[in-house]
């Protein structure tokens, strides 16, 4: 029985057992940077990104069709340029990077449909905007692990200054004057997840695994450390169980995933024993000292 | 002693071309303590900036002969980040050790002790968001203890916390002076700096005063200073007092 549900699909199928690596890789850059993204306040920020990769995409699939390689650089290229753009316009106008952001996203999203309308059918704009996890191809899976390898071997590098630009920016630049690039790299590493991300989920839903996961797991615990490790449990687990609601049930694969995720995401906000709903109506006795 | 540790030529400093600390020549020695004094405005904040090289000079320049240490008005500090207190100190290490060394067991001692010095000891794995004011500047000193720095820039360390932190913190000063460190605070307790400090600096936009303490803080000069503070003028001319 709990063979059948669990075990049999990705015995039986190299589909499944791609898509369950694809979005194990993605869960595992996507953790840690949805939490440095909660951390600093920037959560829209990464929704923003992810929109501004479609126009850039668009542009690798007018080059190069749906090529892996066209439409990543793309994205990649458009992303950055994007979070680039929107900060340098932030400090150089009145406008504040949030507003300047939501313009962009806007923009950008307008942009990327019309793009890819010029050459596609809508079945292409279908897998641009909400991806296809049950159609890896070992191409993209190589992708999708490298960016997440990447991520993690580069964030260990820049943990700490990461960390201490997010509490104490003044004190990381009177010590050491690498702070921007902290910074920039940090919005490296969040163009390279949400490209990858944007192949399996789509670039609606890419942010998805980022936030959602990161968002639960703050009513778990306090860390920086434990967030993170959370974070990313809470996604792989949406992951695996996402897909295979979506193999039994016939729903979309991507959607299932984000609202596993979401499941996640609302159990938390109800039980969560940091500030969780539950708790906060029925309060405990305050200690003695 | 009589080493220069930090001197002001002309300096100017301001922002938007407005000018909050006009036209300051002068020197601190090595290992000499001075409080820096005078109203809201009047450019004490400003001047800590430019000398840990925060802010650019309008004019002017800064010579600084040692590495220093700078803790900022109220420390622009995200107070909800989950960061521990052993965590926050052992960024003080970082002049020493860089952004990627390990932290061994001496470098751990080193921050016990530094928590044991401003007497929170056991507060290690406290998450910052549940610290008090006062003991968050505690922690700052701890911080400003392991940076080492032979030059301490301290701007308003003591503001909003109670006699017993202050005392313990104004003891914490006290021993990096007797230790030969060169100290500059801006303060606006006026009896501590006459008790403590030997130097003195009464700036209102212009440095008023500045020599030993008890020839600084005269009625005359304190008259003087809340006098200077001219309101902003959006419409100020050129300076005409270039050197």
């Amino acid at each position: 029985m709990l063979y059948d549900l669990v075990l049999a699909p990705f015995a039986d199928f190299g589909f499944m057992r791609r898509a369950l690596v694809g979005v194990i890789a993605l869960a595992l850059g996507a953790g840690p940077i949805g939490i440095f993204l909660m951390l600093r306040r920037m959560s829209l920020m990464g929704d923003a990104m992810a929109h501004a990769i479609l126009p850039g995409a668009a542009i690798g699939y007018l080059l190069g069709g749906l090529s892996l390689g066209f439409m990543t650089a793309g994205g990649l290229v458009a992303g950055f340029a994007v979070a680039l753009l929107a900060g340098a316009l932030a400090r150089v106008t009145v406008l504040r990077e949030d507003a300047t952001l939501a313009s962009f996203y806007l923009l950008s999203l307008a942009g990327g449909v019309v793009l890819l309308s010029v050459k596609g059918s809508n079945l292409d704009l279908l897998h641009v905007l909400f991806g296809s996890v049950l159609a890896l191809d070992d191409a993209t899976l190589v992708l999708l692990v490298s960016a997440s390898s990447i991520s993690l071997i580069v964030l260990a590098l820049i943990f700490r200054p990461l960390v201490l630009e997010c509490v104490d920016p003044v004190f990381l630049a009177s010590v050491n004057g690498h702070g921007g690039r902290v910074h920039l790299m940090f919005l490296g590493l969040l163009t390279l997840n949400l490209v990858a991300g944007f192949h399996a989920l789509g670039t609606l839903l890419a942010v998805g695994l980022m936030m959602l996961p990161a968002v639960a797991a703050r009513f778990w615990c306090r860390g920086i450390g434990t967030l993170i490790v959370t974070a990313t449990g809470i996604g792989m687990l949406s992951g695996l169980i996402g897909i295979l609601l979506s193999y039994h049930s016939g729903l979309p694969t991507g959607p299932s995933i984000i609202l596993t995720a979401g499941v996640f995401y609302a159990g938390s906000i109800l039980f969560g024993p940091q500030g969780g709903l539950l708790l906060s109506l029925f309060p405990r006795s305050h200690l003695r000292g | 002693m009589g080493k220069t540790s930090i001197r002001f030529h002309d300096l100017t400093l301001g922002y938007d071309r407005h000018p909050a600390v006009h036209h300051l020549d002068g020197s601190i020695e090595q290992g000499s303590m001075t409080a820096i004094v005078g109203p809201n405005g009047g450019g004490k904040s400003t001047l800590l900036k430019a000398i840990a090289g925060a802010l650019t000079p309008l004019d002017g320049r800064i010579e600084t002969h040692q590495r220093l240490a700078w803790l900022p008005q109220s420390a622009d500090i995200d107070r909800s980040f989950p960061i521990t207190v052993f965590d926050l100190v052992a960024m003080g290490l970082i002049p020493s050790r860089g952004l990627l060394g390990r932290i061994g067991r001496k470098d751990s001692a080193a921050i016990e002790h530094a928590l044991d010095a401003v007497g929170l000891n056991g507060f290690e794995d406290r998450i910052i968001g549940t610290l008090s004011g006062g003991q968050m500047q505690r922690i700052l000193f701890a911080r400003l203890l392991l940076q080492d720095a032979p030059i301490l820039l301290l701007d308003e360390p003591l503001t909003a916390l109670d006699s017993a932190t202050a005392t313990d913190l104004v003891a914490l000063i006290s021993q990096w002076h007797a230790q030969g460190r060169t100290i500059l605070a801006v303060l606006h307790d006026m009896d501590l700096v006459a008790r403590i400090f030997p130097h003195t600096l009464l700036l209102a936009r212009e440095p008023i005063a500045w020599g030993k303490t008890s020839d600084v803080l005269t009625p005359a000069h304190l008259q003087a200073a809340r006098q200077m503070v001219e309101a902003y003028d959006p419409f100020a001319d050129y300076c005409a007092r270039v050197a």
